[in-house]
């Protein structure tokens, strides 16, 4: 924890968005849109790597924190009227809430009991947004018109349905949620969090309140992952259910254990990869499930730390 | 109809749910109890089971009674080596770890999604059932080969039970679920157990799906339900135990059918799944079952 | 009079339908170093895990500096300075040494800020058991006497008023052992100590005072020498293999 240290750990991860902000103007429109797309399911999977990289809680039902946020912001400025910034904000809520409820029930469990746990209330989630399909549009979802997604400050207004825009507010929301994350492995907080991964039950006879500590991280995964939800609703201005169902609970695991569990930009290169061997697999096949299932596998077996953490064994010792 | 009738209707539904869903969870609570894996893909080796079903009468074509036959014995033993072949190749190299074995499931699942959508297709398709006699009820007329998928399944959860209890590879699958290292001293082949086991719960599986396919017709997500409804057996009636896993089937069945009959189907599901998580955080050894190891 | 620190009243613990605690009424005075010895499966691993916390008693009461702490959670127990150092080690095998040692420090912290004060302390916990140029090896990585003793330093920096020590020379070598009584007379200098000890040498050595247990009673407190003298003890336990 030298000052050059950390120097060089925030150097790397400003020198990480500035590459990506320099994108925005070097990449062509079909990568630029996909990119975007991809830093906003990035953040969703830093807001899972929180609590399964650095607090060894392996969730199965994250998709319902990103449909939280998803469907507090789309529902608040469809039913509600809210402004853009106002509908982000409700997304939070709803997110932070929904965390600190289903925390609360699922960490008296542990371990298998825990995935299945959160599984269920994942599913429960979306049988209620199916079951209430009159307003949240069920299966179809809604579509969020063009005009509710501006944001007007003063006289200048700044329209999120436009390419450029989009990419700058999903680098800005990922940037915040990288060094935030950052900040927090790096706190004494952070550590404990390791601790707790490493060994429950020596934590606790260190004097901690483990179960708070717990508590606070799923609530901080789920306000990050409801983030990535709202910007979701609000950048791309989709708000359907197929993003709570199982397979988004599935996929930021697959993302995090490509990219490499408890490593700050594990995230970004998993999603990443995977989005591209998809992107590129099913230009060939339709069979892109097979994909990510063989992915799956191939990952547990050979590569259990992921593309940085085999990279932080072997060469680079300091990556967070 | 009246409303008594249509609580007699409802119940055998729920009946027939009920004994689909004791033998496929029962595969389940076999791979949990034993090898202490939660295995994601039991659904889909429901479906593979379904599909398979599917396929084995329409390439033989003749009379349905007989395609069915080769279906039930075909189908089980083909899903039987596909879960062999994933126990050889990742479960047992994972060491069966249990978060590991949990991720490579879900890849399995995928990947035996897919290729039932690639070779099967996204149709729903029938098979027709091997007889269609109807019982006559004094208020409705009811399907005979539903009340048959009440006994078969009845009947092979008796003899599941009895070959647990009563044979020597029952003791040694008892033996090495009490203490894998303590069998293992005894010199009993525990990775050949764990194949063997793995293997059973498929087929219970897959044995499921077939009897239930004349019914309600094969597709490549029909994995899903079964694996849901599975888990909340499994974990109301206890992990590991035959006993509670039949009675919370029978419960869950029933329940199923008639809330399903009176009230939206989605509603049903949704209470029963948050039900089970509630059951899970507060009495997680099951309503039925004594404390798991 | 001065107060004890600790004192158990009726404590008992039962495992189904095994008594592994049987009404144990037992006190330290501050500033002791007290050994508890007695057989395997007397009791006394379950006896000290009732003080700390790890488990919950079926009947009985403890006390620390006058308080009631029976039913509070063992994080609260270590908050008002009980400090238990496990049998098994268990440091955290990833994190490097000084990371094993700050997460105590930062623990006893109040001002919560200040960076430079964890440092102080985790490096200060590390040179008192000589481990400070280890201090960036991953714990796992230490060779099994360091572990013991890292061990032990995550316990110091807790700055208990109250550190237990179960089984802490198990595994060491002779030249190990002589260094840890050295280390455990220091300690007793801040604190009040704890210890579970099989090594009779050791014991003999360090306790001002012995507590005896056999199948979950205590049988027999007294100093070194009386321990030695009394004939139940002999019977229940230094007679018998351990000699």
């Amino acid at each position: 924890m030298t000052e050059a240290s950390t120097a060089r750990v925030y150097g790397l991860h400003a020198a990480v968005v500035a590459v990506l902000f320099a994108l925005n103007f070097l990449l062509p429109d079909y990568h630029h849109g996909l990119f975007a797309r991809i830093l906003v399911l990035a953040t969703f999977a830093m807001g899972y790597n929180l609590l399964f990289g650095y607090a060894g809680l392996l969730s199965l039902g994250h998709a319902m924190f990103f449909a939280a946020g998803l469907y507090g912001s789309g529902l608040a400025i469809t039913y509600l009227g809210f402004g853009v910034p106002a509908a982000f904000i409700a997304g939070l809520v709803c997110g932070a809430l929904l965390a600190l409820v289903v925390g609360l029930l699922a960490l008296r469990t542990s371990g298998v009991a825990f995935m299945i746990v959160t599984m269920m209330f994942a599913q429960a989630l979306l049988l209620t947004i199916v079951y209430f399909n009159q307003w949240t549009g069920g299966d179809q979802g809604l579509v969020l018109q063009q005009a509710s997604r501006i944001v007007t400050i003063g006289n200048a207004s700044v329209d999120l349905t436009v390419p450029t825009v989009r990419y700058v507010a999903a680098l800005v929301l990922f940037a915040v949620v990288l060094f935030a994350t950052l900040a927090i492995v790096r706190s004494r907080f952070g550590r404990v969090l390791v601790a707790i991964r490493e060994n429950e039950e020596r934590t606790r006879m260190l004097g901690y309140d483990t179960f708070a500590n717990k508590l606070a991280a799923i609530v901080l995964s789920g306000v990050f992952c409801a983030a990535a939800g709202a910007a979701y609703a609000l950048l791309f201005g989709y708000v359907g259910s197929n993003f709570a169902s199982v397979q988004y609970s599935i996929l930021p695991l697959l993302w995090v254990l490509a990219g490499g569990a408890a490593t700050t930009l594990g995230p970004l290169i998993g999603t990443l990869f995977i989005y591209y061997v998809t992107d590129i697999a099913s230009s060939y096949t339709s069979a892109w499930l097979l994909i990510v299932g063989v992915a799956l596998i191939l990952l547990v077996l050979f590569a259990p730390k992921g593309i940085l953490g085999a990279v932080r064994k072997r060469w680079i010792r300091w990556l967070p | 109809m009246a409303f008594g009738p249509h609580l007699l209707l409802a119940t055998l539904e729920g009946l027939v749910t009920a004994a689909v869903l004791a033998l496929t969870a029962l595969g389940l609570s076999l791979v949990f109890g034993v090898m202490r894996i939660v295995n994601v893909a039991h659904g889909e080796f429901f479906m593979l089971g379904a599909v398979l079903a599917w396929a084995v009468a329409t390439a033989l074509g003749t009379h349905p009674a007989l395609g069915f036959v080769a279906a039930l014995i075909v189908a089980p033993l083909v899903v039987g080596s596909v879960a062999l072949l994933s126990e050889r190749l990742v479960l047992r190299r994972l060491n069966y770890d249990p978060e590991a074995t949990i991720v490579a499931t879900i890849g399995l699942l995928y990947i035996i999604q897919q290729l039932a959508l690639s070779f099967y297709g996204p149709e729903a398709r029938p098979v027709t059932p091997p007889f269609s006699y109807r019982v006559l009820l004094p208020w409705f007329g009811y399907s005979g080969y539903k009340l048959s998928v009440i006994a078969a399944s009845a009947l092979l959860l008796i003899a599941t039970w009895l070959v647990l209890t009563r044979t020597k590879i029952g003791l040694v699958m008892r033996a090495t679920q009490y203490d894998r290292e303590m069998a293992q001293a005894f010199a009993i082949p525990v990775e050949r157990v764990y194949a063997g086991v793995f293997a059973l719960g498929a087929m219970l599986a897959a044995t499921a799906a077939v009897l239930i396919v004349p019914i309600s017709q094969a597709h490549y997500l029909m994995g899903q339900d079964p694996l849901l409804l599975s888990f909340i057996v499994v974990i109301i009636g206890g992990l590991g135990s035959l006993r509670g896993t039949v009675v919370a089937a029978l419960l869950i069945g029933l329940s199923d059918g008639i809330i399903s009959m009176f009230f939206s189907p989605t509603l049903a599901k949704l209470i029963a799944t948050l039900a089970v998580a509630m059951v899970l955080v507060f009495r997680p050894q099951g309503l039925f079952g004594t404390t798991a190891r | 009079m001065t107060q004890p620190l600790l004192t158990t009243s009726g404590l008992s613990r039962d495992f189904g339908g095994l008594r592994a605690v049987d009404n144990a009424d037992f006190s330290l005075m501050p500033g002791e170093i007290r050994a508890i010895i007695g057989p395997n499966g007397a009791g006394k691993t379950t006896f000290v895990g009732l003080v700390c916390g790890r488990i919950l008693p079926s009947s009985g009461t403890i006390n620390f500096v006058g308080a009631d702490i029976t039913t509070l959670p063992a994080y609260r127990r270590v908050r008002l300075g009980i400090a238990y150092t496990f049998q098994v080690t268990s440091v955290f095998a990833n994190l490097s040494a000084y990371d094993n040692v700050a997460l105590s420090v930062q623990r006893t912290l109040t001002d919560g800020r200040s960076r430079g004060a964890v440092r102080t302390g985790a490096m200060k916990a590390l040179e008192q058991v000589g481990l400070a140029d280890r201090a960036g090896t991953p714990a796992g990585q230490l060779a099994y006497g360091h572990q013991r003793l890292l061990e032990v330093a995550m316990g110091l920096a807790l700055q208990p008023r109250l550190l237990i020590l179960d089984e802490p020379t198990q595994g060491l070598s002779d030249g190990e052992i002589e260094g840890f009584v050295a280390l455990i007379r220091e300690i007793a200098r801040d604190a009040t100590v704890l210890i579970i000890e099989h090594n009779m040498p050791v014991v003999m050595q360090l306790a001002h005072r012995i507590t005896v247990f056999d199948v979950g009673r205590i049988i027999a407190e007294g100093d070194p020498a009386e321990i030695r003298a009394n004939a139940q003890v002999q019977e229940a336990y230094l007679g018998a293999a351990h000699g």
